[in-house]
């Protein structure tokens, strides 16, 4: 089985997010970046499957400049086989999906695993671009996934439940929480991971369909305003008053 | 310039966040002075159109096909790709149900159209250009962008634009054949497991959740009862859930569900950074902790520095009081 796992570089989720005083982009200093924890759900359920097979082949990609590469040396290092970088800073959703998509497009995967979005851009746009770009059948939001073969049972998040569909590879699957554990990686998979593959692919050019114009932090809240434990009744009536109960 | 809103249908019924959709259309087709109308695909009773008529859409393509009676991405993007491009619309407006978020980035490429995703309020006009509002970075930033194509595909961040159910106005169906192929290759669904018969998470305007201060999930009674009389969803944070003191689908965070209730009460949440990208988009906050340094209570609107097992037996008394007297 052949997998490509889509990769993101984002921010750490614990990241205080400030911008550059021209609103343009993220303001990097100090900033540690990590693999968009739903692409990491990706890679460790693409792990799941190679320790029950010999058969399996997992590929890493990103979309992004040199300072990407760390990122995708961790995707090694949790245990993917080889690393691609399409050397070029993401526009915008259509221009990654596109740029991964015509890579990937004869290379035969079964299964491309992204996250159900990236933690930076939260547009959750990629995994069904793709899916439509190279014709896969997919499947979002994804909770469980069992392959047996060619055929697929996975379930889906739906608005209040979960949803139990088959499917048949090759598929897209866009990774939401429960589908696997992350993983951290050992002493032996970073060292391995030093001399696995990491290819750099010129990027196409692909025209953005979306530009952003800036970037600010959201209006902070004015200042918590307390109550005494000993009288709680007194939120409820402003609340209350308020109309918001 | 003309807007089609995708009407999604849940069970027979317009969620909440679909009529906020339609309102967020009709607001919009307003602001450009063209025409709006709505798909709605699937089985629903009269009256319930109607309530679209009173978002202010009279206009509704209406799909009734026995190979649509279950929801796939394929079956779906077809459809509505149909009606798009057969009727002319240049802008797609959406929810951000999960099915809706399923396709709207596979209809913005069949569409050759720019995508914008959970845009937070109508756009601006700068140099004859719309400027759509949307958060990024989990909560954590907001972005302008622009379309760089004139058709577009928007969906709308639940509860952040409201509904207004205020119009009136003739209902003009439109039966809309359409004839799907079957498509092979495509995705079966088997069954939909619904979760119990609380209020779906997603779509509510009230939460209250609760923390490892709680210290077991014995202790949740307490919680529950809350929710109840508020006609709240439960909900609560990380460790929580890892723990099993409660179901993961009430996790909500950075790696679990991310919520824009009206109202959020966090009661023993200290308000880890991870768990306030899920909430920040809460529009009131309330944070119940016995630590007054909680970081928490800098996100909050409203705070009582307090034991839980103290406070909310008697903020339950006190909604029952309030609810009494009126």
């Amino acid at each position: 089985m052949n997998i490509l796992v889509c990769i993101s570089h984002v921010p750490d989720t614990t990241t205080r997010i400030t911008f550059e005083p021209n609103g343009k982009s993220l303001n990097k200093a100090g900033v540690t970046f990590v693999i968009n924890p739903y692409d990491e759900f990706g890679l460790s359920k693409a792990m799941e499957f190679k320790e029950k097979s010999n058969d399996v082949h997992i590929s890493v990609i990103c979309v992004g400049d040199i300072e990407t590469e760390p990122t995708l040396r961790k995707a090694l290092a949790i245990g993917a086989d080889d690393a691609f970088r399409i050397d070029t800073q993401p526009l915008d959703s259509f221009s990654v999906a596109t740029l991964i998509a015509e890579w990937a497009k004869n290379k035969s995967f079964d299964l491309i695993f992204t996250g159900k979005e990236s933690i930076d851009e939260n547009s959750g746009a990629v995994p069904g671009m793709l899916a439509e770009l190279l014709g896969f059948s997919f499947i979002s939001y994804a909770t469980k996934l069992d392959v047996n073969g060619k055929s697929v049972i996975a379930y889906r998040e739906i608005d209040n439940g979960m949803e139990i569909l088959e499917a048949q590879l090759p598929l897209l699957v866009s990774c939401q929480k429960g589908i696997a554990e992350w993983r951290i990686p050992n002493m032996r998979g970073i060292m391995a991971a030093r001399s696995k593959p990491l290819t750099v692919i010129n990027a196409l050019q692909v025209e953005n369909r979306v530009n952003t114009l800036n970037f600010k932090q959201p209006e902070g809240k004015t200042g918590c305003v307390y109550y005494s434990s000993d009288n709680p009744e007194e939120l409820i009536s402003v609340l209350s008053t308020k109309g918001i109960i | 310039m003309s807007v089609l809103v995708y009407a999604e249908l849940d069970s027979g019924r317009f969620k909440k966040a679909t009529l906020e959709a339609c309102s967020y259309g009709v607001a919009l087709a307003t602001m450009r002075n063209s025409d709006v109308a709505a798909i709605v695909i699937g089985e629903c009773h009269e009256s319930e159109l109607l309530q679209i008529v009173e978002c202010g859409i009279s206009k509704v393509f209406r799909v009734l096909d026995s190979h649509l009676e279950t929801f796939t991405t394929t079956k779906y993007i077809s459809v509505i790709q149909s009606i798009v491009r057969e009727n002319g619309f240049n802008t797609l407006i959406t929810s951000q149900s999960y099915n809706s978020k399923s396709i709207t980035p596979g209809l913005s490429i069949r569409l050759k159209s720019a995508f914008i995703s959970g845009v937070v309020g109508l756009p601006r006009i700068e140099d004859g250009k719309e400027i759509y509002q949307r958060m990024a970075f989990s909560g954590k930033g907001v972005e302008e962008v622009i379309a760089l194509l004139s058709d577009i595909v928007i969906s709308v961040k639940t509860n952040s634009f409201g509904v207004n159910k205020n119009k009136t106005g003739e209902l003009n169906v439109i039966p809309f054949n359409f004839s799907l192929s079957d498509d092979v290759n495509d995705i079966v669904p088997k069954e939909i497991i619904k979760t119990s018969s609380t209020i779906s998470l997603t779509d509510a305007e009230k939460v209250v959740s609760g923390g490892r201060g709680l210290k077991g999930p014995e202790n949740w009674g307490m919680i529950e009862e809350l929710a109840g009389l508020l006609g709240a969803a439960t909900a609560c944070s990380k460790p929580v859930a890892d723990v099993e003191w409660r179901p993961h689908h009430e996790h909500v965070g950075q790696t679990g569900i991310q919520i824009s209730p009206d109202l959020y009460i966090a009661i023993g949440i200290s308000g880890a950074i991870q768990h306030l990208a899920g909430v920040n988009s809460s529009k009131v906050i309330v944070v119940i902790n016995k630590d007054s340094e909680a970081p928490f209570f800098k996100s909050a609107d409203y705070g009582i520095v307090g034991d839980a097992f103290e406070v909310v037996p008697k903020l339950i008394n006190a909604v029952k009081k309030m609810k009494n007297s009126l």
